[in-house]
């Protein structure tokens, strides 16, 4: 499992500079928000958190169609399938979330402070975001996991993913942003928020690696 | 009041409207395979298992394997 | 546990398609035909009966509105223990039902989409307001067609219905979290003008019409959802008669 973990996150860094892309397209979205609704600091501080998120969001969607394509074309996903049970097959899928996380998310959670000073957000709101950002944005690569597993046989499947998975990421986004503000403006709480992000996370940790094991096990055949 | 009349048959108008499309399509759709099967058919293609004769169509094309 | 063993021992009987077919040729007409009646009787008694005194005649929208909601999320569970037919009794119809459903439903919640958005024009002013409700709804019409795109986007019809099956399941799973979110950041969204539906509780003069109509456009769903599958099902034949025939001719010519 360490191995598979390994491997997973040397592709993943390797692999056509996956992380450098997702992160220039952050920073992309991020950029463009001030030119659609105006570089007045303070309308940019009161959205930045959520600009920071949705960013995040989408860019964590963005190479999620390729969580499972790559051991698919080399037929390493058959091997991983077949090898034993089920719940082992959700193990593997497990690992290769995190593997993906690290590789992919983890440098978008890194450079979330930095987009925040663009968008005019104040320190604790930074700390939060990227608190939050840290906490939430596994459960979405848990929950990304089912859109790429059913779509893995898919030659266009990438779109689809987006599409099939958005629906289903809206309570992380509402409570990760939920808390940032809490972060920030006063009467708004900031930990009741933040535990449920985390139970969201550890919930879909169960959910989305068996639900991705079911679906990889049945595309084979 | 009477001004809400008109959204009131707004309403029933588009929901008429979406129902009967959902049926159109339901019926144009069920239209089109009937002439598709009736084509084989007449064309002689034969279900591996007959359709009439074999309660265990289960290999058959119905469930699709 | 006992009941649904035993439900699951009358779904295998259809589990043959052509009884399936059978059963669908004979039951469709009259299936069809209660529910035009009694979606005509519902509607009927909805206009025979008194105007609501605060929201006047614009309270006829209710009897379409609530049902066509209510149907959005029945046909949801029908996909969802469809799904469940599909991946733990492998139910040869189960992915036929997922498949044939999820249109149907999107069509409803739709319908609960503007109908609602035409009531709350004259009631609240505006178009659409960012209830709770009407977020849910609408994440839902999402869901919908999340998994329309996807049923639609693989040519092989079983593998299809897999992948249909396992996200329909985790879309339902993820229902109540939704749910719940969506109220969450409405409170916190939205202070004190959060419009409600659920004021007095309603009188029976209304609840009875609404009550037929809603029974009549569920038999409607059901109806739809039996032609649908019937169509569904001939699809499958005719690619499964097509590959034969192609494969015939292929024998034949060498």
């Amino acid at each position: 499992m360490l191995a598979l973990y390994l491997r997973d996150v040397r592709v993943g860094v390797r692999a056509g500079g996956g992380a450098l892309v997702g992160v220039v397209f952050f920073l992309a979205v991020v950029a463009v928000i001030p030119f659609g609704v105006g570089p007045d600091l303070n309308l940019l501080a009161r959205i930045g958190p959520a600009v920071l998120w949705i960013g995040a969001l989408l860019a964590s969607l963005l190479g999620l169609e390729r969580l499972f394509q790559l051991d698919r074309e080399d037929g390493s996903l058959d091997l991983m399938v077949m090898a034993g049970e089920r719940h082992l097959t959700a193990l593997s899928v497990l690992v290769k979330c995190l593997a993906h996380w690290t590789a992919s998310v983890l440098p978008l959670v890194a450079v979330t402070p930095l987009l925040g000073l663009f968008m005019n957000v104040a320190p604790a709101g930074l700390a939060a975001a990227t608190a939050t950002l840290l906490v939430g944005t596994p459960a979405i690569v848990f929950v990304g996991a089912v859109g790429a597993a059913v779509a893995v046989a898919l030659p266009r499947g990438g779109l689809l993913v987006s599409v099939l998975i958005l629906p289903l990421v809206i309570p992380i986004l509402i409570f990760g942003v939920a808390a940032v503000r809490g972060a920030v403006a006063d009467p708004d709480p900031f930990l009741p928020p933040f535990l449920i992000l985390l139970a969201l996370t550890l919930f879909f940790a169960v959910i989305g690696p068996l639900a991705a094991a079911v679906a990889l096990r049945w595309s084979g055949d | 009041m009477t001004s809400h009349a008109a959204y009131v048959a707004a309403a029933y108008g588009l929901s008429a409207l979406v129902i009967v499309a959902l049926v159109g399509w339901i019926l144009a759709d069920q239209r089109a395979r009937r002439r598709e099967l009736a084509e084989l058919e007449a064309r002689g293609v034969r279900r591996r298992s007959d359709r009439r004769t074999a309660p265990a169509a289960g290999g058959g094309a119905g469930a699709g394997r | 546990m006992s009941d649904a063993a035993a439900a699951t021992g009358r779904l295998t009987g259809l589990a043959n398609p052509t009884r399936f077919l059978a059963l669908v040729d004979r039951v469709v007409p009259w299936l069809g035909g209660a529910a035009l009646l009694t979606v005509a009787v519902g509607l009927f008694l909805g206009f025979a009966a008194p105007e609501d005194y605060q929201q006047g005649i614009t309270v006829r929208i209710m009897y379409i509105h609530v049902p066509f909601a209510w149907l959005g999320m029945l046909c949801y569970t029908v996909m969802a223990v469809s799904a469940l037919g599909t991946l733990v009794w492998r139910h040869p119809l189960a992915d036929v039902a997922l498949k044939a459903a999820a249109p149907i439903g999107a069509a409803f919640t739709l319908l609960a989409l503007v109908t609602g958005s035409i009531w709350g024009k004259p009631m609240w002013g505006t178009w659409w307001v960012w209830d709770a409700r009407l977020t849910s709804v609408f994440v839902l019409f999402l869901m919908y067609l999340g998994i329309i795109a996807l049923t639609r986007a693989m040519d092989d019809p079983t593998r299809a219905g897999r992948a249909a099956a396992v996200v329909a399941l985790v879309g339902f799973v993820n229902i109540p979290i939704i749910k719940f979110s969506v109220d969450w950041w409405n409170t916190l969204h939205q202070p004190a003008s959060v419009i409600r539906f659920d004021g007095p509780t309603i009188h029976p003069s209304l609840l009875v019409p609404l009550l037929v109509s809603a029974a009549g456009f569920t038999l409607m769903f059901f109806t739809l959802h039996l032609m649908a599958m019937r169509t569904e099902i001939w699809r499958r034949r005719v690619i499964a008669m097509r590959r034969l025939a192609a494969r015939a001719a292929e024998g034949g010519g060498r």
